[in-house]
């Protein structure tokens, strides 16, 4: 059949390799047209249609800048992006940081994988599970979690109804859901710290609260960095989450933007303009990881 | 001629060991400060499994009764009742006394849709990304690394940026409101998949493959009855991480799906959410629906739960 011929050009020490163009292109035939369609043709057509308006019904017409004229002067824009700001900032504030403490518990206590597997279980579920079991569980009149409130002694809290609770809220909702995967994350890390470095530690004499913070942390960086490009990459998209629980409300609090985009598109047919707020969002994140990633060093490692 | 499968499967295991993991066991004895971590952690589990166990709670109560403001542990004025609503078994007017909306809910065939479009989703993606992954790793031919490395950039564009054009397109394709517009756009690859996978593939030792060759097995054979499976193991995890994303996925079955004909689950269970009595919520009902919705998920981690556990880390960050 295929059998190597022997080398023709000698070039090569070993027979001439085979040319597999033919069998490459039907390999990566099917890989190739998802990716060209539904991937770079989207984009490039996403951008495009940012520069026109376009209702679904009439064919896009091209209007320029028109929508990102429209875009800064677009009070409910500013106001969505600086309510995902604040989501963001929360979101990835009590998720690291208690995923950092349950990862170090865990490192010292046990390696089970069993308790790993107990911890990642809400990561398993759906947003939208997570997002009906805090409505229910939350709830004003009937929830659980204004039981435990008032049996401490505080008043009962409108977690999902007042304006300043929102967006804490639906921080704490996706914490809840992802603390577990990014704890796991870092745990993974841990173990790529040789435990002679912790022996010389102690050697010295150094306290667990400081090796922990000059030697453990220090070390993860690099994990710690990739993880929240990842984390908070994904926390500038948040929708699910507000879709099933506050639908942007009360009034614009929890209007993020990729809420405010899909409003903007399938509540008022306003395609054009949702898609500069798209390219909006893609560049805000592209910026981020950017960002983050020159300031976090993620490439590099301290290991070394 | 020998048959390539008859090869010795040595799995050189290329993926990046976790590390050490056989940390001495020092301190066995319980100090106070393994004692307050140890407090820490039932904690963290308690926090993690409480509300799964409030949603069976309140699942297998009686909805008039949860009105009655009970704190009970246990469920108050036990009843399936909202398990019969979620299937449909009670009539209009049972649900609508036992405090639901008393409109018939398609469980079974959002079930039916949700398991139709995670199986085309992560059989497709699977199956062509491995494809792809071994003509990058293995084939020769012509511009391999610079396709690749364009395949790469696709990483760098979130899915969530598509979603509004591949929703124009799968309009105009005709597609819309049907279980193949909602599974389309992800059903041939993800540049994470091919890129996992290549990876792997390249760390697969070449000289099982090279001797099948030898004895003349074409490359199609030899991806098919000999790399495949030596990569069982990661093929398998990558294909349950994918039928759990695309079971969980929410935002763009919600952009494509108008009837019952193509809702899956996570939307299905929007809409019973939005059917929300008069009188209030049906917070028994929602909560059987919210249960019967996790539950597959939550049967396929107890049954992988060791592999996907493992996964974390070194599969690298999805």
């Amino acid at each position: 059949m295929s059998s190597p011929s022997p080398a023709r050009t000698g070039s090569t020490p070993r027979p001439a390799p085979p040319d597999d163009t033919k069998l490459a292109l039907l390999f990566i035939a099917p890989a190739a047209l998802g990716f060209l369609v539904f991937l770079v043709w989207p984009t490039v057509r996403g951008i495009y249609l940012s520069f026109t308006r376009f209702n679904l019904l009439r064919p896009a017409e091209f209007v320029g800048v028109d929508n990102y004229t429209r875009m800064f002067a677009d009070p409910v824009f500013w106001n969505a992006l600086w309510v995902t700001l604040q989501y963001v900032v929360l979101n990835i504030g009590f998720q690291t940081i208690l995923a950092l403490v349950i990862a170090v518990m865990m490192q010292r206590l046990t390696q089970s994988t069993w308790l790993r597997g107990l911890i990642l279980t809400p990561y398993l579920v759906s947003n939208v599970v997570a997002a009906m079991l805090f409505l229910w569980i939350l709830d004003y009149q009937l929830g659980f979690g204004q039981v435990v409130l008032e049996s401490i002694g505080l008043e009962r809290i409108p977690f999902l109804g007042s304006a300043d609770w929102a967006i804490p809220t639906i921080a704490f909702i996706n914490t809840w859901r992802h603390v577990g995967y990014t704890a796991l994350l870092i745990f993974a890390g841990l173990q790529t710290i040789p435990e002679t470095v912790y022996e010389a530690a102690r050697m010295d004499g150094s306290s667990e609260v400081s090796t922990f913070l000059r030697i453990t942390v220090p070390l993860l960086r690099p994990i710690l960095a990739l993880g929240l490009i990842i984390t908070v990459v994904g926390s500038f998209q948040v929708f699910d989450t507000v879709a099933v629980a506050t639908q942007g409300g009360p009034v614009n609090a929890t209007r993020v933007l990729q809420f405010y985009i899909y409003d903007l598109a399938f509540g008022r047919f306003q395609f054009g303009y949702a898609s500069a707020l798209s390219v909006a969002l893609l560049l805000v994140l592209m910026a981020v990881t950017f960002v983050q990633y020159r300031l976090t060093r993620a490439d590099s490692t301290d290991l070394d | 001629m020998t048959d390539p499968t008859a090869a010795p499967t040595t799995d050189p295991q290329p993926v990046p060991a976790s590390g050490p993991t056989d940390e001495p066991a020092r301190r066995r004895r319980l100090s106070p400060g393994r004692a307050l971590a140890w407090l820490f952690m039932i904690l963290v589990i308690l926090a993690t499994l409480f509300p799964f166990y409030w949603m069976l709670r309140t699942a297998l109560s009686s909805n008039n009764a949860l009105y009655s403001g009970s704190t009970d542990l246990l469920p108050v004025g036990f009843s399936t009742g909202g398990f019969e609503r979620v299937f449909g078994s009670q009539t209009g007017e049972e649900a609508i006394a036992a405090g639901g909306s008393g409109a018939s809910i398609p469980f079974w065939r959002y079930l039916f849709n949700s398991v139709v479009v995670a199986t085309l989703v992560t059989a497709g993606q699977t199956f062509f990304s491995a494809m792809a992954a071994y003509a990058f790793a293995r084939l020769r031919w012509r511009h391999r690394e610079k396709v690749f490395a364009f395949f790469l950039a696709g990483l760098m564009i979130p899915a969530i940026f598509t979603f509004l054009p591949n929703f124009v397109l799968i309009k105009q394709l005709g597609l819309i409101d049907t279980l193949l517009g909602v599974a389309l756009p992800t059903m041939f690859m993800t540049p994470f998949a091919v890129f996992f996978l290549r990876q792997f593939f390249l760390g697969l030792s070449r000289e099982v493959e090279e001797a099948a060759l030898v004895d003349g097995a074409s490359k199609v054979r030899v991806f098919f009855q000999l790399v495949l499976p030596m990569s069982v193991a990661p093929v398998t995890t990558l294909a349950i991480l994918t039928y759990m994303t695309a079971w969980n996925d929410y935002f763009w079955p919600l952009m494509v799906s108008y009837t019952d004909a193509s809702r899956v689950l996570t939307v299905g269970l929007g809409v019973f959410k939005s059917q929300a009595p008069q009188t209030g919520p049906d917070w028994a009902g929602l909560m059987a629906a919210t249960l019967v919705a996790a539950l597959p998920m939550l049967l396929l981690f107890g049954v992988f739960a060791k592999r996907i556990v493992n996964s974390i880390g070194f599969s690298g960050i999805k």
